[in-house]
C-alpha cells in the first residue's frame, strides 16, 4: 500500500508553527506519511527535499507573509519539471490568497480550517494527480 | 418528547429540572465545574490565608492598595509595521487616543531573527513589526517622544539589542539611564525555545548568558527597568491550557531567579523588577482564577522558597495580551466581542498593563483603524462600565475562590513535575513542556473539528456563502522598504569605520573572554553606528546560530 506522502514546510523567517504541527498530526492520523522540515527553510531547500522524498503534496504554512515567497517556490519546482501540488495554510489576506492561487497554488486553507477539510482535499488532489497509483490509502 | 415536556414545565414552574445540555461541564484546562458553589465548598477555606487584602501577602486580591481607583492599567497596545517613520506617526496617534504605555514590536522577519533589512527576502521586510537596523532607526521612531516621559515595553529578545539602542538614544536625548522606565518583555528565552522560536538567535545557553549580563547591568544602572518579563503568553498561543501556561511560566521564573542568585545577585536586588506576560483567552472565569492563583503562588515562591525579604519581591505584576488563536478569520468583526470580553477578564484579574488584539489580526498586521477600536475598547471598559471602582470584584465568590484553588493545585503539580526533572531548563531539554503543550493544541483542534467546542462563525453560526466581508488592509509600501535598506547601507558606508570596528572587536572580546558585560559592549557598538545584524553576527561568532529541536 502506498501511503500519501506530504512535505510540510515553514519558509522565510517566521516561527509560528502551532498550526503546521497540528496539521502534521492530523494528516498522520489520517494515515499519511508526513515530513515536516522545521523552521526557516529556503524555497530551494524545500523543492529539493520534496523531490528527493518523492512527495505527493507540499504544504506551506504562513503567518508573516511567507506566502509571498510561494510563487518563487512554484517557479523553482516547475523549473525542475516537477508537478507536485502545493497547498498553503495560515494567515493570508484574501486578495493575496487569490494572487498565489493564480500563481499555481492548488488551495489555500485559512485559520479555522478543519483538519478533515485538509485531509479530504489532499486525498482528492492526489487521486486526480496520480490515477494509476495504488490509492488504498487515499480511499481508506 | 421529554425535552419538550421539560421546556413547557419550566415555563410554568421553577421546581422542574431541565436536562443539562452537556454530560459534564469543564474549564478549558479540564477542571470539572459543579452546577452551583456554596459555603459548603469553602468549609476549610481561611480567608486571611487565601486572600489577605490588596497589597498584602499573598496578594491574591491585587498588588496595589487602590488598584484601578488609583491608576488605570497601562493601556499598552502592541504596534509595529513597515518603517520607523510609520511607527512614529502611529505611536503618536495611539498616545493621543489614550494609550499610556508603548509596546514596540520590531520586524519579526529581520530584527527578531538577528538580521538587517537588506539581509532577508524583501517581500518579508516590515510586514510584521517595524524595521529596526540601527540606533538611527530607534531615533526616528522616538522623534518627539522623550524617553523620560514614557514607559516602553520593548519586544526585545536576548541579547536585548533594542534596549542597547534605546540607551544610546537616551544619551542623545540627554536623559540619564536611571530615568528610563519599561520592560524587556522578550528576554524569557526558555519560552521562545518552547513555543515562539522566532526570537532565537543563539543556542539557549548564549541567550541565558546575555540575560544575566543584562540583569547585572540593570541592577547597577537602570533601577526602573525590568530586564525580565517571564512569558506564559507564547505557551498559551502555542496551545497550552491556562493551567499549563501558569505552571510552566512559574517554573521558568524559578529557573531564572536561581540563575541570577548563582550569578551573585541578591534576590531582593532584582526580584522587584521581574514581571510577567500572560495570555488571556475566552474561558472567562478560569482566566481570572489563573491570574489570582498566579499572584498567590509567586508570593509564596519568593518568600518561602527564595527567602526574599522585601515585600516588593513578593508582588507578581503582569502584562496581559488577548489571545490570537481564538480570533477568527471568518466574520472578523466578531473578534471585537472576543477581545473585549478577554480584556474585561484581564481587568477583573487586576492586570498591570493590557494589549487588546485588533479584530483583523487573524487576517493581517492591524491597521490604524482596527487598532483604534481595540484602544477604544479599553477606554470604554476603563471609563464607561464602572468595573474599575472595586478592587478584585469577583473575590469572595464561592465559585471564583474554589476555581482559584483548583487552578493553583494543578499548576503546583506541573511545577513539582518540572522540579523532579531537574528544573525548567532540563525539562525543556527533555522536550517535556513542548510535548505537553503540543498535546493540548491537538486536543483543542479536535474539539473544534468535532463541534464539541463552539467557535462562532467558524464551526457554528457560519455566514452564508458569499456573505463574508473583508475589512480594509494597509499593505507595506515597497518604496519605503527600499528607503530603509538604503538608509542602513548608507550608515554602514558613511560612519566612522575605525570607531565601529573597534566597538565590534570589543563586543567580540567581551563575549569570547567572559571579561566585562555583553550588554554594555553592545551599547558601545550601537553608539558607534554598528548595525543590528553586525552586532548579532559578532555574538554568533562566539555563541553560534540557535536552532531549537523540532518537537511535535
Amino acid at each position: 500500500m502506498n501511503k500519501i506522502r506530504v512535505l510540510l514546510a515553514k519558509i522565510g523567517q517566521d516561527s509560528h508553527d502551532q498550526g503546521i504541527k497540528v496539521v502534521a498530526a492530523g494528516l498522520r492520523d489520517a494515515g499519511m506519511e508526513v515530513i515536516y522540515t522545521g523552521l526557516w527553510q529556503k524555497t530551494a531547500a524545500v523543492v529539493k527535499a520534496a523531490m528527493e522524498e518523492d512527495v505527493d503534496v507540499i504544504g506551506i504554512s504562513s503567518l508573516s507573509y511567507e506566502h509571498l515567497l510561494v510563487p518563487r517556490l512554484l517557479n523553482e519546482l516547475r523549473g525542475k519539471g516537477s508537478n507536485i501540488a502545493v497547498i498553503v495554510g495560515g494567515v493570508i489576506p484574501p486578495d493575496e490568497a487569490q494572487v498565489i492561487k493564480d500563481a499555481g497554488v492548488a488551495e489555500v486553507f485559512p485559520p479555522g480550517s478543519s483538519i478533515d477539510s485538509i485531509v479530504k482535499y489532499v486525498r482528492k488532489i492526489v487521486t486526480e494527480q496520480k490515477p494509476s497509483k495504488d490509492l488504498e490509502a487515499a480511499t481508506s | 418528547m421529554d425535552q419538550v415536556t421539560d421546556k413547557i414545565d419550566t415555563e410554568c414552574s421553577t421546581s422542574i429540572t431541565v436536562a443539562e445540555g452537556k454530560k459534564e461541564f469543564k474549564t478549558s484546562s479540564g477542571i470539572p465545574l459543579k452546577r452551583i458553589y456554596t459555603s459548603e465548598d469553602m468549609k476549610d477555606w481561611d480567608e486571611k490565608k487565601a486572600l489577605g487584602l490588596p497589597a498584602e501577602y499573598p496578594y491574591t486580591r491585587g498588588v496595589y492598595p487602590t488598584m484601578y481607583r488609583g491608576q488605570i492599567w497601562t493601556k499598552r497596545l502592541l504596534m509595529g509595521h513597515q518603517t520607523p517613520e510609520v511607527w512614529n506617526k502611529r505611536q503618536k496617534e495611539l498616545i493621543q487616543g489614550g494609550q499610556t504605555g508603548i509596546n514596540f514590536i520590531p520586524c519579526c522577519n529581520t530584527f527578531f531573527r538577528g538580521y538587517d533589512s537588506d539581509e532577508v527576502d524583501k517581500e518579508l521586510v516590515g510586514t510584521c513589526g517595524t524595521t529596526i537596523d540601527s540606533l538611527q532607526d530607534v531615533e526616528i521612531c522616538y522623534d518627539g517622544i522623550h524617553l523620560d516621559q514614557v514607559t516602553s515595553a520593548l519586544n526585545d529578545p536576548n541579547p536585548c539589542t533594542m534596549l542597547a539602542m534605546y540607551c544610546g538614544l537616551a544619551e542623545r536625548q540627554g536623559i540619564p539611564l536611571w530615568k528610563l522606565q519599561g520592560t524587556c518583555n522578550q528576554t524569557d528565552s526558555i519560552s521562545h525555545w518552547i513555543a515562539c522560536q522566532q526570537m532565537i538567535r543563539f543556542p539557549l545557553e548564549g541567550h541565558l548568558r546575555c540575560l544575566v549580563d543584562l540583569a547585572k547591568f540593570c541592577t547597577e544602572n537602570m533601577p526602573r527597568w525590568h530586564p525580565l518579563s517571564v512569558v506564559g503568553q507564547h505557551m498559551g498561543e502555542g496551545g497550552a491550557t491556562p493551567v499549563q501556561e501558569l505552571g510552566f511560566a512559574l517554573s521558568s521564573a524559578l529557573f531564572y531567579v536561581s540563575e541570577f542568585i548563582k550569578a551573585g545577585l541578591d534576590v531582593d536586588s532584582f526580584a522587584p523588577r521581574i514581571s510577567f506576560f500572560f495570555n488571556v483567552r475566552s474561558d472567562f472565569f478560569e482566566e481570572v482564577a489563573k491570574f489570582r492563583a498566579c499572584r498567590r503562588m509567586w508570593a509564596n515562591i519568593m518568600k518561602e522558597r527564595f527567602g526574599a525579604k522585601k515585600s516588593e519581591s513578593w508582588r507578581c505584576r503582569f502584562h496581559v495580551q488577548t489571545t490570537g488563536v481564538e480570533l477568527s478569520q471568518k466574520q472578523p468583526i466578531n473578534n471585537i466581542a472576543r477581545s473585549s470580553l478577554q480584556t474585561l477578564a484581564a481587568v477583573f484579574s487586576g492586570a498591570q498593563s493590557i494589549h487588546t488584539d485588533s479584530y483583523d489580526e487573524a487576517l493581517w498586521t492591524p491597521t490604524p483603524e482596527s487598532q483604534r477600536i481595540a484602544l477604544m475598547t479599553q477606554n470604554i471598559i476603563a471609563e464607561e462600565t464602572g468595573v474599575t471602582g472595586v478592587v478584585d470584584p469577583l473575590g469572595g465568590s464561592y465559585f471564583i475562590e474554589s476555581l482559584t484553588d483548583a487552578v493553583e493545585d494543578k499548576a503546583w503539580n506541573i511545577i513539582k513535575t518540572v522540579d523532579q526533572m531537574g528544573g525548567m531548563l532540563e525539562a525543556v531539554r527533555k522536550g517535556y513542556p513542548q510535548n505537553e503543550i503540543g498535546k493540548s493544541a491537538i486536543e483543542r483542534q479536535k474539539k473544534i473539528d468535532s463541534g464539541e467546542r463552539t467557535w462562532v462563525g467558524v464551526n457554528k453560526y457560519t455566514a452564508p456563502v458569499g456573505e463574508e466581508r473583508w475589512p480594509p488592509q494597509v499593505k507595506v509600501d515597497p518604496e519605503a522598504i527600499d528607503r530603509q535598506i538604503e538608509r542602513t547601507r548608507r550608515l554602514r558606508k558613511e560612519r566612522n569605520q575605525q570607531e565601529a570596528g573597534e566597538a565590534l572587536r570589543m563586543l567580540y572580546y567581551v563575549t569570547e573572554s567572559g571579561q566585562g558585560n555583553i550588554f554594555e559592549a553592545m551599547v558601545g557598538a550601537f553608539k558607534a553606528n554598528c548595525t543590528h545584524g553586525e552586532v548579532i553576527g559578532e555574538l554568533r561568532k562566539v555563541f553560534s546560530f540557535g536552532r531549537p529541536p523540532t518537537i511535535y
